[in-house]
């Protein structure tokens, strides 16, 4: 039978697309039940008029996850307390996709581009903080655009960095160079600093937000407390 | 007036609300986006410090009374500016209108600038509403929120060839401040609604208009950054990010803040409270002792003087709005300059 693990993990592969980071640690995840093939997800998030996009992925993504689980056949995700809770719930459970959802109130195509521009930042936001610890360990700008990724150190931040680059479908292997935009292209050693600079930017962007998001939880539904389902 | 270590700060705050959210003005059909909005004001409300909460009956509508103590007894405020948030979908009477706000701002002229709005989906008839509130309260700025929905339109760009007949209108009339909300947002599913790209393309072709975006276009401060650098008339609206940051999120805040000193500059940030969101008074006295916490991950950011402290309190937004600054709380030399600041990269 399916363990509460399993799919916590399974559901600790979900990111808010936004904030770069998983929704069980972020606290979104409140309640798992579990019945036999069938398992029973509630979310929440920071605010009533939280983001009706970023919500739908990441509801739409929970469920997904739960059902890669090995011996769970349904699953229901329901987003809790957001104004738009009965179309996002509907749509994601019915599998209407976010236009059927929303019907008349977006633009297509779906949600897919939206995604593809926050895995981008998250991207860049990861490179930036790989690169911020290898020139703490002593390598320069230049050395930076000539280092190839089979010969950076193995560390999590490395790890992270890794997989953005697959989701962009991006080149891992050994010889590829570290340094690449988001399209994959080179990054020169004269336009490295300013690369990381802008990179840093990012970074702060999507931290702060996050910490935002953090507050603002801990706020709606009390400090310690509720903490939510944790691994 | 704050003074503090024998300095003294001119406080202009830059974005206020006189609103109204009790359940008397909900409407029918509509209360829970009514009442949810207020809720979501006041999770924002929570992230200042404790000593300063409401109970929320007293934040869906406060009183005249309040407001004016707050502001400008016990919040340091010199001049406070409105900025209007019509919600009239959700509110019979409107959340924030001119209207409402110009009953204060009419009576304590010297303490309040009014401001307005349009939507250029109002087409004809906007224009000539637009006109028409203008000769009757001669405001020099509008708040405009390009997320809103309205008549099965879900949001517009500054881009649009309507937005242009208005800002056209605006400079014709000498409204020169427009302050474009972009930040935490009311309806997004508009997948660009974030997005303050427009904000560059109407900065360029309207090089007489100031463009303020509140709220630093959060959650996309990064494309705010990279816009606001190239635009010599883009300013930075503060509210939020201090309101939300400084106090919940120290560390957060020392960050937000060196991004934007580098990219944007002290002569072109403007500090807002957010009134009542957050109340003005703890912004002012922590933003004065401000400083970078330990850590070598702050060593790059440009540090900010006493002198750009004043300038973000007050001196900039009292250059826009052209409010008489008592010549002891202006700086010692010369004018201060609007040119853009542009960031080098060390």
């Amino acid at each position: 039978m399916t363990n509460h693990t399993e799919v916590l993990d399974a559901l600790s592969d979900v990111r808010d697309p936004e904030l770069d980071e998983p929704i069980t640690d972020l606290g979104f995840v409140s309640e798992l039940e579990i019945e036999g093939d069938g398992v029973f997800v509630r979310l929440r998030l920071p605010t009533y008029f939280c983001a009706p996009n970023f919500a739908y992925l990441m509801v739409a993504d929970a469920r997904e996850a739960v059902l890669s689980v090995p011996g769970v056949t349904r699953a229901w995700v329901v987003l809790d307390d957001h104004y738009a809770s009965d179309e996002i719930n509907g749509g994601v459970n019915e599998e209407k996709g976010f236009d059927g959802a929303f019907p008349d109130e977006t633009e297509s195509p779906d949600l897919e581009e939206l995604r593809t521009i926050f895995r981008r930042k998250s991207f860049v936001a990861r490179q930036e903080k790989l690169c911020r610890a290898l020139l703490a360990q002593g390598r320069s700008p230049e050395q930076l655009a000539e280092t190839r990724l089979g010969e950076v150190p193995p560390s999590e931040t490395f790890e992270k960095y890794l997989e953005r680059r697959v989701e962009l479908g991006l080149d891992i292997s050994p010889e590829a160079p570290l340094l690449v935009d988001p399209d994959g292209k080179r990054v020169p050693g004269d336009a490295v600093v300013q690369h990381l600079r802008f990179a840093r930017t990012v970074g702060v962007s999507i931290e702060g937000n996050a910490e935002l998001c953090r507050g603002l939880l801990a706020t709606r539904y009390g400090r310690g407390e509720k903490e939510g389902v944790k691994l | 007036m704050y003074e503090k270590d024998g300095e003294k700060y001119f406080v202009v705050d830059g974005h206020v609300h006189y609103w109204d959210a009790s359940p008397e003005n909900w409407i029918e059909g509509q209360e829970q986006y009514a009442k949810g909005w207020i809720e979501c004001f006041y999770g924002y409300h929570q992230l200042g410090p404790e000593e300063y909460y409401w109970p929320m009956e007293k934040y869906q509508k406060y009183s005249e009374e309040t407001m004016m103590k707050d502001l400008f007894e016990d919040g340091y405020v010199d001049v406070a500016i409105f900025l209007p948030t019509y919600l009239k979908a959700w509110y019979r009477e409107g959340f924030n209108t001119t209207e409402q706000d110009a009953v204060l701002a009419e009576k304590y002229p010297d303490k309040f600038i009014l401001n307005s709005r349009f939507d250029p989906r109002d087409g004809e008839e906007g224009l000539e509403e637009l006109e028409r509130k203008h000769r009757r309260y001669g405001f020099k700025g509008v708040k405009l929120y390009t997320a809103e929905w309205h008549n099965g339109s879900k949001g517009w760009s500054l881009k649009d060839p309507e937005a242009s007949r208005y800002l056209e209108k605006c400079e014709e009339l000498g409204i020169i401040n427009i302050h474009v909300h972009k930040g935490p947002t009311i309806w997004p599913l508009n997948k660009d609604a974030f997005d303050p790209k427009d904000v560059d393309d109407a900065a360029t072709s309207f090089p007489n208009l100031n463009f303020i975006v509140e709220h630093v276009g959060l959650p996309r401060i990064e494309d705010f950054c990279f816009m606001a650098t190239q635009e010599p008339n883009v300013y930075a609206g503060l509210s939020v990010v201090l309101g939300a940051l400084m106090h919940s999120r120290p560390r957060f805040f020392s960050k937000v803040m060196g991004e934007l000193l580098f990219w944007v500059g002290e002569d072109k940030m403007i500090w807002a409270s957010d009134y009542a969101i957050w109340h003005p008074k703890w912004q002012v006295e922590m933003f004065v002792d401000w400083d970078y916490p330990q850590g070598h991950e702050f060593d790059d950011f440009p540090r900010l003087s006493t002198e750009g402290k004043k300038k973000i309190l007050g001196l900039n937004a009292a250059r826009l709005y052209d409010i008489e600054v008592p010549p002891a709380l202006r700086l010692p030399e010369a004018e201060t300059d609007a040119q853009s600041v542009e960031p080098t990269v060390s």
